[in-house]
């Protein structure tokens, strides 16, 4: 977007969507709920997703959950996965993959099991977040097996610049900790155990006292 | 300054354990609670003059009125989404507290007499989501949730639901929709979920900061907590303080402190002595306020009648060296990403904002456009099914109302930067030129 001015791809008749004007094939059968008895999934999986409905027994409830079971047994909503949690559920791998598309933590695609959230929203990014976000890209932008991204805010404007690192919250980060931070994700270490959300004690000085 | 209510001893070590909780007087407001009636109960809560903290400001107590008596399924729901931009106050309590909120949930399920309960926290709050399961796990063990609470006859359920990563879903029906294994949509209302809610069933929807101050009412009792604070104010508020400041974080403040207070004898003010440009009272969504603000007082109708919103009692500032138009660019690249798409003045609002602005940023913008931006966030206004459009709106009509001349000086200086690097540009390419034909 380097003029201001967005490019966007068009197909027949001007149209934003490719494929819009092509008839939909009738013959096709439509997807449907995959049979539990000879889908074979791993008997973890099963039993993450049936504690789900278990717990949560009304309605699609169990969506949320069972989808969460799937990316951490696979690290992604793989097809395969959804189909599996669509048959130990009783609904269409549609119906899930649906629901999966419109959450920001849910990974469509493979990508790297170490996550590296940074949080570029208004508070962190008054206090450097992108350039805390361009140091880490810099390091692990290539790292196989590590997401990093940009993220919205992770609610935890009072460590800022932070990240979240496999979910744990980690804040404020001054540059020259992306070093020592980078390495530590890379070798599955606990990042910057001093500068951990949990150990943080509350701002509010007549709070602490009884 | 009356004593902390939510955050009394919040750092002594082992709060969230159902030990130590119970050790500092914790349950005890629940046994009190159960030996109400349920009318007096709620009557009590409407007196208290406790108004929601997550954000719409509703007088609790009136909102559990509206939920109809009768034998069908009842539901409460604490929203613990927390994603508004400088709000992090639900974290520091589901963290460091969580059996106040479990009591509050019990307390209000009671209330309204529903019998099952969730707790739906943002995914992102993972360690505070296992910190919260095993406080909810102890206070099963303990016979504190279950079948026949403390032998009153009265059944209550409590799940902890982790959301999956979107800003929507902290908006009461998106919410609902997300509970019920559905892509986080806000409903057409009314019906309000009060009648209509999860499962169609009527629905007792709180944050987590309004269920945990519940058991303080029910302890101090209404006249004494509504004594605390100012005129339709009640009470303590969390206030997250963020951005550029001193020192960040968590203050439990009375209704009514002084905003300078808050900013500069709490969080300490600005680094190196900067002066405030504009401030946010109430998270991102709301209008921005100035220096000229300052000595507004901290309660909901003062805020509102400088023109802007408490909201969720999160206050950003913004000092002075920081750029009004880098500020509208984060602010609209947040809600266009956010925005489900569901309603058109929001979805295409927030994105034509975004684009506006990257021209600005790119020096291709002209004057014309601000007054286009600006009549953009007008027609968003009111018109879609959630706040979330007017949360965008809102801001960004302040900030031009507010910082129109930093704009037009932004759009000439880019465009300006913009047209000699185009010329210069043209001229290398004409000295090619030239070297090729000489």
């Amino acid at each position: 977007m380097s003029d201001g001015v967005a490019k966007v791809l068009r197909f027949t008749h001007n149209s934003r969507i490719p494929g819009w004007d092509r008839a939909a094939d009738l013959d096709k059968a439509p997807a449907v709920v995959p049979e539990p008895a000879t889908t074979e999934l791993p008997a973890e999986l099963r039993a993450a997703i049936e504690d789900g409905v278990r717990r949560f027994p009304e309605g699609d409830s169990a969506f949320i959950p069972a989808l969460y079971a799937v990316q951490q047994q696979y690290g992604w909503c793989s097809p395969e996965g959804i189909e599996q949690a669509a048959a130990v559920l009783g609904r269409t791998p549609a119906a899930l993959s649906a629901v999966a598309t419109f959450y920001d933590m849910f990974r469509m695609e493979p990508f790297g099991r170490k996550t590296v959230y940074v949080c570029t929203n208004i508070s962190c990014s008054l206090c450097g977040a992108d350039e805390l976000l361009e140091a880490l890209e810099q390091r692990l932008g290539d790292e196989p097996d590590v997401h990093l991204r940009g993220f919205e805010c992770l609610g935890a404007c009072d460590i800022a610049p932070m990240a979240s690192v496999n979910g744990v919250y980690v804040g404020p980060i001054p540059l020259d900790e992306v070093d020592e931070l980078s390495r530590q994700v890379v070798a599955g270490e606990d990042p910057l155990p001093a500068r951990q959300l949990l150990r943080r004690p509350c701002a509010d000085s007549k709070a602490a006292g009884e | 300054m009356t004593d902390t209510l939510l955050f009394r001893g919040i750092d002594e070590p082992g709060l969230n354990t159902i030990d130590v909780y119970e050790r500092r007087g914790g349950y005890k407001q629940l046994k009190q609670a159960f030996a109400t009636p349920r009318d007096k109960l709620i009557a009590q809560l409407t007196e208290s003059g406790l108004r929601g903290r997550g954000g719409a400001g509703f007088l609790m107590g009136t909102k559990a009125s509206f939920i109809p008596h009768g034998n069908m399924q009842k539901y409460v729901v604490c929203n613990a989404d927390e994603s508004e931009p400088g709000t992090f106050k639900d974290r520091e309590l589901i963290q460091k507290n969580p059996h106040q909120l479990i009591e509050g949930v019990i307390i209000a399920a009671y209330a309204i007499d529903a019998s099952i309960s969730y707790i739906y926290i943002r995914g992102e709050y993972d360690q505070q989501a296992d910190i919260l399961d095993a406080a909810i796990e102890e206070a099963r063990q303990r016979g504190l949730l279950g079948e026949n609470i403390l032998g009153s006859g009265f059944n209550l359920q409590l799940e902890l639901f982790r959301g999956a990563g979107a800003y929507i879903c902290g908006e009461e029906t998106g919410m609902l929709d997300s509970l019920e294994g559905k892509r986080g949509n806000p409903r057409l209302k009314p019906p309000f979920p009060a009648n209509l809610g999860l499962f169609q069933g009527p629905t007792l929807i709180n944050n987590v900061e309004t269920l945990s101050t519940l058991p303080h009412i029910v302890e101090l009792g209404a006249a004494s907590y509504a004594a605390i604070g100012v005129k339709d104010s009640a009470g303590t508020k969390l206030v997250s303080v963020s951005g550029n400041v001193e020192r960040p974080g968590n203050y439990e403040v009375e209704l009514g402190t002084s905003s300078r207070e808050i900013i500069y004898t709490m969080a300490g003010g600005p680094i190196d002595g900067r002066a405030i440009k504009c401030w946010f009272p109430g998270g991102s969504s709301v209008p921005v306020l100035t220096a000229d603000d300052l000595d507004v007082s901290y309660d909901y109708d003062s805020i509102e009648a400088a023109g802007s919103m408490l909201a969720s009692g999160a206050i950003i500032v913004v000092d002075e060296t920081q750029s009004v138009v880098e500020l509208a660019y984060k602010l609209a690249k947040f809600y266009a990403h956010e925005s489900c798409g569901k309603c058109t003045p929001c979805r295409e609002g927030t994105t034509w904002t975004l684009n506006m602005i990257e021209r600005i940023k790119a020096g291709t913008a002209t004057p014309m456009d601000l007054e286009i931006m600006a009549s953009v966030q007008e027609q968003i206004i009111g018109n879609c099914l959630c706040p979330l459009g007017d949360a965008m709106a809102e801001p960004i009509g302040s900030l031009i109302a507010k910082f129109r001349p930093e704009f037009e000086a932004e759009i000439e200086a880019n465009r300006a930067a913009r047209e000699q690097q185009l010329v210069s540009e043209f001229a290398s390419a004409e000295v090619a030129i030239e070297g090729v034909s000489g």
